[in-house]
């Protein structure tokens, strides 16, 4: 049980959370897994919510429970005046009487620590290592970069957490994803999450749990684990995980919900036996050298489609079974013909920010690149930071001013166009070079067109109207 | 929850792979604050056109499929977010059953909680049911969860495999909420126990 990792056969890190969780377990191997932190939003909590009225239950930890409005909150100043789309400020309002009735954590619209669930979380401390940390939201997996069992669950699951503070789960397989050596000037967290989804496909994943690994991982910052481990969902695996080290825990101390004094340090001596024992057995590995990964965007409308922006839009033909027909779909959506280098695809939009790459490292990276330059003629531009806090930060460091003296507009805390649920959409046709996570048909909007990538490599397109390398724009400044 | 025993329906096929949930149920759509009502834009931007309406060749448009029950589809189906606006649309629509060769996690666990049966088979049994479903309004395809079987019009049958807790939940239409809050004892004795081995959580 919890506070004891040593006994038995060599584990790995996902094994020991796990165990460390289990409050009762079918002779079938289905489990009931304890839930240490409940974060909801309101799109996937009205209905859960609901159902706890109906059948007349409490929520059983509000205190584990937080909740925060993010993925239809306007992401411009007159939002302190509420939210002009009918719906959404249901929605929103919906959240803020379940989170005053049920007593949770809330961070309302309005309130400077605001922002996206998954920026929140770690931010304020809510967020350790060897926890078991849910949301309704597939992006949960952002979580895993502190070594927390982090996932995205369905509504009905929200409903069961808010009842039982627990989920029904069986074991997942345990795959090892390891970056070895360096990465190369110019290749970040984003490069590598995106080459781990281009070679294990979207399913790549599925029933796995990844533990990401190797000297380009350690070396990476908190911001960084967070960027790969986001989109650990996008190659289908219930969650990523990186095992807590110094960096870790130099992040956590002092944060709010951190514990303090002698808590802090029965907890650190906890999270350092948080690491995969020597011998411990992985169901799958994938070993990727830092060294090979190159700037990569997306071509098409899986994050699959993942090529070095060094490449050219590929042919249908150049896939095998039900994949030729999808990428031809994606072509034929994303307006591309076969044979175009990638560095020549003209851009109309750039959106920097979302769970994946809305936080303050990321901004500051952006705004290295952005620096007295200027996006191109004709390239409208957005910036919206992962939180109210993220935003005070940059603002405190600068950085709002080189980015509206680009030309990009500097907006408050939200999810945004990543889904567009709120009003910040594409236009149909309209090419977004994104940080965010999902390229998938009108996600950004209907119509619209979005190619994935890095903040550095995102701010380089804006410069140059076209997707561009980065490294190119690194060359001539050094 | 409606039980899940057998089903014999018509079958649209959709052999697209990595069907994901935007594409399900598009963003637009997931301002309700209910569980209900959401069949009537089901794969709403492949199904209809910005004016609203109806893309002709889209298979749940065309007469012989307007009635599916079944949705046979390519790898990796419900990929993407964790909106379980995706099997509320597709239950709402009037689907029951998703056969594929690959499911997408979140997607495959909120299927169980609405009463709808995700199936996985392998490539060839996929590849059959698929040219079957092809046949249109007349080939219906039946699926039998407790024998663990889906059959052809032809008469081919494939064995599918099953979790046999959601196997039992399913049969009798159990809310898990409830079986779990039968072990509270368990979790107040975790409670009491975490107290002591991680009080900082």
């Amino acid at each position: 049980m919890s506070g004891n990792s040593n006994a038995g056969a060599p584990r790995t890190l996902y094994d020991k959370i796990f165990d460390a969780h289990v409050v009762d377990r079918s002779d079938d191997g289905t489990c009931i897994l304890y839930i240490d932190r409940h974060l909801v939003h309101e799109v996937t909590s009205p209905q859960a919510f609901e159902g706890l009225r109906m059948a007349g239950r409490k929520v059983h930890a509000p205190e584990r429970t937080i909740a925060v409005p993010d993925h239809n909150v306007p992401t411009t100043a007159d939002r302190v005046n509420g939210i002009e789309n009918p719906e959404g400020r249901i929605q929103v309002a919906e959240l803020d009487k379940n989170a005053r009735e049920f007593g949770l954590n809330y961070y309302p619209m309005n309130d400077i620590r605001q922002g996206i669930v998954h920026i929140v979380g770690p931010e304020q401390g809510w967020t350790l290592p060897g926890m078991t940390v849910v949301c309704g939201d597939s992006h949960t997996a952002t979580h895993g970069a502190f070594g927390a069992l982090a996932h995205g669950i369905g509504t009905s699951e929200v409903e069961h957490v808010l009842a039982t503070q627990t989920l029904i789960q069986k074991k997942s397989k345990n795959m090892k994803v390891e970056i070895t050596g360096k990465l190369r000037p110019g290749v970040t967290a984003k490069d590598i999450t995106l080459a781990v989804i281009g070679k294990t496909g979207t399913a790549g994943g599925t029933g796995y749990v990844i533990e990401y690994c190797g000297e380009a991982i350690r070396d990476l910052s908190m911001e960084g684990r967070m960027t790969v481990c986001n989109m650990a969902i996008e190659g289908g695996a219930r969650a990523g995980l990186i095992a807590p080290d110094d960096k870790t825990f130099a992040y956590c101390q002092g944060r709010p919900h951190a514990p303090k004094g002698a808590a802090w340090e029965a907890a650190v001596s906890w999270w350092k036996t948080l690491f995969t024992d020597e011998g411990a057995h992985w169901d799958k590995v994938i070993t990727i050298r830092g060294e090979d990964i190159a700037p990569v965007v997306t071509w098409g409308t899986s994050p699959e489609d993942v090529l070095a922006i060094t490449d050219k839009v590929p042919a249908p033909e150049d896939f095998e079974g039900g994949k030729v027909e999808a990428a031809r779909r994606s072509l034929d959506y994303m307006g591309l013909t076969p044979g175009t280098p990638l560095n020549e695809i003209k851009i109309d939009a750039v959106f920097i920010g979302s769970c994946t790459n809305g936080r303050i490292e990321d901004l500051r990276a952006a705004a290295g690149i952005l620096k007295g330059k200027h996006l191109a003629q004709g390239v409208r531009g957005m910036i919206v930071p992962g939180s109210g806090l993220v935003r005070m930060q940059a603002e405190e460091e600068g950085l709002d001013k080189i980015f509206t003296d680009a030309g990009f507009e500097w907006r408050l805390a939200g999810c945004s166009m990543c889904l567009g649920m709120n009003p910040d959409q594409l236009a149909p046709g309209e090419r977004c070079a994104a940080t965010s996570n999902r390229n998938f048909e009108g996600r950004m909007g209907r119509g619209g067109r979005t190619h994935l990538m890095s903040p550095v490599m995102a701010a380089a397109a804006g410069i140059a109207g076209h997707l561009t390398d980065v490294r190119e724009l690194l060359a001539e400044t050094v | 929850m409606d039980k899940f025993t057998t089903l014999t329906g018509i079958a649209a096929p959709m052999p697209l792979v990595n069907i994901d949930t935007d594409m399900i149920i598009p963003k637009q759509f997931l301002k309700t604050i209910h569980r209900s009502g959401l069949g009537k834009n089901l794969f709403d931007e492949m199904r209809f056109n910005s004016d609203g309406s109806e893309i002709a060749d889209f298979v749940l448009n065309q007469p012989a499929y307007r009635e599916s029950q079944i949705i046979v589809a390519g790898d990796n189906f419900g990929c993407g977010s964790s909106r379980e606006h995706a099997p509320w649309a597709l239950l709402d629509f009037g689907i029951r059953c998703v056969i594929s060769t690959s499911f997408a996690d979140i997607f495959y666990n909120n299927c169980f909680k609405n009463g709808i049966l995700p199936i996985v088979l392998p490539q060839e049994a996929v590849d059959v049911l698929m040219d079957d479903a092809r046949k249109g309004a007349n080939a219906r395809i039946t699926v039998d969860l407790e024998a663990q079987t889906v059959t052809s019009s032809d008469g081919q049958s494939f064995s599918f495999e099953m979790d046999p807790f959601r196997k039992h939940c399913l049969l009798n239409g159990l809310d898990d909420i409830g079986l779990t809050m039968e072990k509270a004892t368990k979790i107040d004795s975790y409670e009491s126990q975490m107290a002591q081995s991680r009080p900082w959580v």
